[in-house]
């Protein structure tokens, strides 16, 4: 749809064939990284996936920065706040539990507890 | 600006490369934060393409959008407590949804003739993107505990959710037969809406990791949904893989307590509930208190020593406390280790994550299926705060409700000594037998007092 707009912004559709065959190739690899995750880092890992489903944001900024209309704005300005949030929070909690992750205690534990 | 196709197709295919590395990294605790600076590059590059893209327009809507939405999710993952970190999963999955129905909207506003498959993309997005988003709060809104976490039950509610869907299910059918109008769009969400709210409603608390990673899984669909709208194959990749994620641990968490993943969402906990035999405190048996200098002299001359950390530990505020007493017992040549259970907390790896923020080393830790063949040679275990996961009627009472759950065989080992707030059943709202168990002493009182009191008494003893 206003295919000539997204077509001169870089877009080009694909057939659907081509894109349920993307699908079903992700779903597949999908299942293959996510069974390598132990379950220590379960919560990390929704936290990060998290983060990966606000690639969203990408739809938002197209819809927003190609919208004419007062009702496109609207969805487009409220999509790209809730994506933007979506990412920028999803990836900063992550790094802040990936962060707390080790192996073993903290150097400084040792010393002054006899 | 970037206006060949191929070049912006790359770029994409380099955003979709970085995700898999970010995912394949977190294979182990040792890569896995370098994994997600990754997968941040990898946003980096398609919201930088994205950007470029000729054509685009509204800058200002777009910095003012963007700039209130970095400041909300900055302020939001900067100030969340670990114990917190359900509530937040929770929420950024249902902004997640909300972005894709929104832009579903907005792409359904402006087709001129849209072709089927295009609406039938447009109805999926908004559909499952919506059902995400209400779910979300509400799920944000039961672990917050703004509602009750027990499940919220009405007659015939699974008839109810059934006729909202097929409502749904029919104005999408509508739209996909030619009704090109915008309300046909605007009350599909409104019962999406609907349908969101009533179908995590019944849900109880302890069921919590299942929606969650359900909920997940919807708003990583609905993105690939919306990747079919706007022919974006780094929406549809990026999307399915979180799908992909989500369904893997919702079917995981659902094993995890030996139930199906259909009756922990449609069988409302609850209700078993009330058949189920409650601690029969009238058959002689009674709970043995115990003071902190008792447990510290067990604990000091114990050989091993397993801690089994709940979510009570947790919202004592107590995992610092308890890793500072196992290191007071390490010292004195006590072997100590950390039982978690993969429900413990209220997602799925919640404990691992509580644990760590305590510094205790990962490698310290063992998962259910490895420490339970330990507990018969373990000297004391000692229950900080869970209940449920230690609960033996799991093993030998059909009529309860966790029947059948895997659980941490506690009951085996030489002694057991539960600190506890009080004799409130656990968040499931099952009570729990092993406290009768005449191997069971209770310590009663908030966890973090009780720990430093252990502390103490340990040092002086």
């Amino acid at each position: 749809m206003r295919v000539e707009t997204r077509e001169s912004a870089g877009v080009t559709e694909l057939p659907l064939v081509i894109e349920l065959t993307i699908l079903v190739l992700a779903a597949f690899l999908g299942f293959e990284v996510v069974s390598k995750v132990p379950t220590m880092l379960h919560t990390p890992l929704m936290s990060g996936a998290n983060f990966i489903h606000g690639i969203v944001v990408v739809g938002a900024i197209l819809v927003l920065g190609t919208a004419a209309d007062t009702f496109t704005k609207v969805a487009g300005f409220a999509a790209m706040v809730l994506a933007t949030a979506n990412v920028v929070g999803g990836w900063f909690v992550t790094d802040r539990m990936l962060a707390m992750f080790k192996r073993r205690p903290e150097p400084k534990q040792k010393g002054p507890a006899e | 600006m970037i206006s060949d196709p191929d070049v912006v197709g790359l770029l994409y295919l380099v955003t979709i490369v970085c995700f898999i590395v970010a995912l394949r990294f977190l294979s182990s605790p040792r890569h896995a934060r370098k994994g997600n600076w990754v997968g941040g590059a990898g946003m980096l590059v398609a919201i930088g393409t994205t950007l470029l893209l000729e054509g685009l327009g509204n800058w200002a809507l777009i910095a003012v959008a963007g700039v209130i939405g970095t400041a909300v999710g900055v302020v939001g993952a900067r100030n969340v407590r670990m114990t917190a970190m359900p509530q937040m999963v929770a929420i950024f999955n249902g902004v997640g949804g909300g972005a894709a129905a929104l832009v579903a909207q907005a792409e359904w506003h402006n087709a001129v003739g849209p072709v089927w498959d295009e609406t039938v993309s447009i109805v999926l997005s908004a559909l499952i993107g919506s059902i995400s988003f209400a779910g979300s709060v509400v799920a944000f809104a039961k672990l917050q505990e703004l509602v009750s976490g027990r499940p919220i039950v009405f007659p015939a509610q699974n008839v109810v959710n059934v006729l909202v869907l097929v409502g749904a299910g029919g104005l999408g059918a509508a739209a996909v037969a030619g009704v090109e109008e915008q309300w046909v769009l605007v009350a599909l969400v409104g019962l999406a809406l609907l349908f969101g709210v009533m179908f995590v409603l019944p849900i109880g608390g302890a069921d919590m990791p299942v929606v969650i990673s359900l909920l997940n899984a919807f708003t990583g669909l609905a993105a690939s949904a919306t990747g079919f709208v706007l022919d974006s194959t780094v929406l549809i990749v990026s999307g399915m893989l979180v799908g992909a994620a989500g369904t893997l641990l919702t079917l995981l968490m659902a094993k995890a307590m030996n139930r199906s993943v259909a009756n922990v969402l449609f069988g409302a906990f609850g209700q078993v509930q009330t058949v189920a035999g409650g601690v029969r405190a009238d058959d002689g048996r009674s709970v043995r208190a115990t003071t902190p200098d008792d447990v510290a002299v067990q604990l000091s001359f114990a050989r091993k020593v397993i801690v089994v950390p709940g979510y009570g530990m947790a919202v004592a505020q107590a995992q610092h406390d308890v890793r500072q007493l196992a290191d007071v017992l390490e010292e004195r040549g006590v072997d100590v280790k950390y039982a978690i259970h993969p429900v413990a907390g209220r997602m799925p790896g919640h404990m691992n994550v509580l644990l760590a923020e305590a510094n205790v080393p990962y490698t310290q830790l063992s998962e259910m299926d490895e420490v339970n063949p330990e507990f018969p040679q373990t000297d004391v275990a000692l229950v900080i705060g869970a209940n449920d996961v230690t609960n033996p009627a799991a093993r030998s009472d059909p009529a309860s409700p966790i029947y059948g759950m895997p659980i941490l065989d506690v009951d085996k080992s030489a002694s057991i000594v539960v600190l506890k707030r009080s004799m409130n059943p656990g968040f499931a709202g099952i009570d729990n037998e092993l406290y009768l168990d005449p191997k069971t002493t209770m310590l009663f009182g908030d966890a973090k007092e009780s720990v430093l009191k252990l502390i103490s008494a340990v040092k002086a003893s």
